[in-house]
């Protein structure tokens, strides 16, 4: 395990060094000490190792992140996993707004809440949240899954495309052209893996799915109203 | 952006800490505004008086004598205490619009910054560390306080610009976002008789409340209000003089975080600001929700009320 400190050797140095691992770096463990809320912790990473950041981050950790696994023992900021291709990321606390924006792949776990705008345009990723999320979640996702066991605030899905939703609990209000959907046994099955990928214990047949209506794909001037 | 701090103190035993608490929570978001940056304390009062924070560019010339000026027009004696470019003035209770008509008189470049009983507010343009260090806020004590860097958006980068904005005796309110019907509401609520100084959204904001609560209505239920009459982006923290609000706007992108212990009640546009508070790693930390007024007092029971 290697250990940094990054009050003492600062942001730059501290992603430097992870930037700095291959894919076939015997370095595959590291944790970053005294985090202190800063920003754009662990971004950017390439490589398949494991980051455990010990207490909270502030905007954006874990941006971009392509194959590596990043632990976050804290509460992380606004935009945490922006745009993650793939690999993995677990808040143990609560996540701000703007969780796995623009995602292409990859998972976030996050054991407590997730805020607003949880997912949004999504493209891919796999958002699962133990607690709630707040109001327009998975606003415009394109495709992936948000898994909420607890309730969704408003607008969910808002304009949303081939994104699917899961939730346990309540959902305050449905976003335009978002509707309740059948849950068959392949969503059963897709639910399942995600859960125990998460490691989150939860019976799969209590949750309900919602996606798109696809009333909106096209133009229509009935809808103009809705646009 | 902008970034905005609050302390609030249950444990007096705090109290002397309160400036460099703040003043060093104010520091950490520098970054998220470098145009202007102010301070609020809530302190010591004396019975009788009041307290009103002036300001002058020239302060050499323009403080100096005023307080017997003062006292002369007033026919009172007047107690003045000078930090840079402020100077706090002692002045008899109810002799506010007295005042400032023989302020205005004695030397019309004189600026009121704040009145109250216990509150002083200091502001300026330049960065956090600059402007806490060039009225030694770290050494002042007092019960609760906020304060706010600045990234100017709707009005210039001047003192009057600056955040804290104080309409109302004891009132004062910070703001990171920008409200849209700043002109239409300003012109209503001096039509209102509302002492509104500048061409500011943020201070519409602040005198918005003032009115509310000039009409009967607590902190509480103003706040409650302004998520109905308020158009924009606004992430609030406000103070009177025994109590302490938050309000987002039911959008809520401008962040905001806050943190609590047996000790304090906390806010920061970022968890960095809270980071050296005492006692940090136990408090109960959260994200105020969007349309939800949150208000601490001294003399009342907490509050947490959603908007229908």
């Amino acid at each position: 395990m290697q250990t940094i400190d990054l009050t003492e050797i600062g942001l730059r140095e501290t992603n430097k060094t992870l930037h700095a691992q291959s894919a076939d770096t015997n370095q595959t463990a590291w944790e970053i000490v005294n985090p202190r809320g800063s920003h754009a912790i662990a971004c950017g990473l390439d490589a398949p190792i494991e980051v455990t950041v010990k207490g909270s981050t502030g905007y954006y950790c874990a941006g971009m992140n392509q194959q590596a696994t990043v632990n976050i023992h804290g509460s992380a900021g606004p935009g945490t996993g922006e745009n993650i291709m793939s690999g993995k990321i677990v808040i143990e606390g609560d996540a701000s707004q703007y969780l796995g924006a623009t995602g292409h792949g990859g998972l976030i776990v996050v054991k407590g809440n997730a805020s607003s705008r949880c997912g949004i345009s999504m493209k891919g990723v796999n958002i699962v949240v133990q607690g709630s999320v707040g109001h327009m979640s998975a606003f415009m996702g394109q495709s992936g899954n948000l898994v909420v066991c607890g309730d969704a605030g408003d607008a969910l899905g808002d304009s949303c495309y081939e994104a699917r939703f899961f939730v346990r609990g309540t959902v305050k209000s449905l976003g335009a052209d978002c509707e309740k959907k059948e849950m068959r046994p392949e969503h059963i099955e897709i639910l399942k893996g995600l859960l125990d990928e998460a490691g989150i214990d939860a019976n799969p047949s209590e949750f309900t799915r919602y996606g798109s209506a696809r009333n909106l794909y096209n133009f229509d001037v009935d809808n103009a109203g809705a646009y | 952006m902008c970034g905005i701090v609050g302390l609030f103190l249950k444990d007096s035993a705090l109290e002397p800490q309160l400036g460099e608490l703040l003043t060093a929570m104010l520091i950490t978001m520098t970054d998220r505004g470098p145009d202007s940056a102010g301070i609020a304390i809530y302190g010591d009062e004396t019975p009788g008086k009041m307290k009103l924070t002036v300001q002058s560019d020239t302060p050499e010339t323009t403080f100096a004598g005023l307080d017997a000026a003062l006292g002369k027009a007033m026919g009172t004696s007047v107690v003045m205490s000078v930090k840079s470019t402020h100077a706090v003035l002692t002045i008899p209770a109810g002799s506010l619009a007295a005042s400032r008509a023989a302020l205005a008189e004695i030397d019309p470049g004189i600026r009121v910054m704040s009145r109250g009983e216990t509150l002083e507010i200091y502001k300026e343009v330049g960065l956090p560390k600059d402007v806490a260090a060039r009225f030694d806020i770290a050494k002042m004590s007092g019960t609760h306080g906020i304060g706010h860097t600045r990234m100017a958006t709707e009005s210039a980068v001047t003192t009057m610009g600056a955040h804290p904005f104080n309409t109302g005796d004891d009132q004062c309110l910070v703001h990171n976002g920008s409200l849209s019907n700043h002109n239409s509401l300003r012109r209503k609520l001096r039509r209102e008789g509302i002492h509104i100084e500048t061409e500011n959204d943020t201070e519409v904001g602040a005198a918005y409340l003032t009115w509310q609560m000039e009409n009967g209505a607590s902190l509480g239920e103003a706040l409650q209000s302004s998520l109905d009459d308020l158009d924009g982006f606004f992430t609030f923290v406000v103070g009177t003089k025994d109590g302490f609000g938050v309000v987002r706007d039911p959008i809520a992108c401008k962040p905001a975080v806050m943190a609590e212990t047996d000790q304090y009640v906390a806010f920061g546009s970022e968890y960095r600001a809270l980071v050296d508070l005492p006692g940090i790693e136990n408090a109960r930390v959260w994200e105020p929700e969007p349309a939800t007024v949150y208000f601490w007092s001294h003399d009342k029971a907490p509050t947490s009320k959603k908007a229908a």
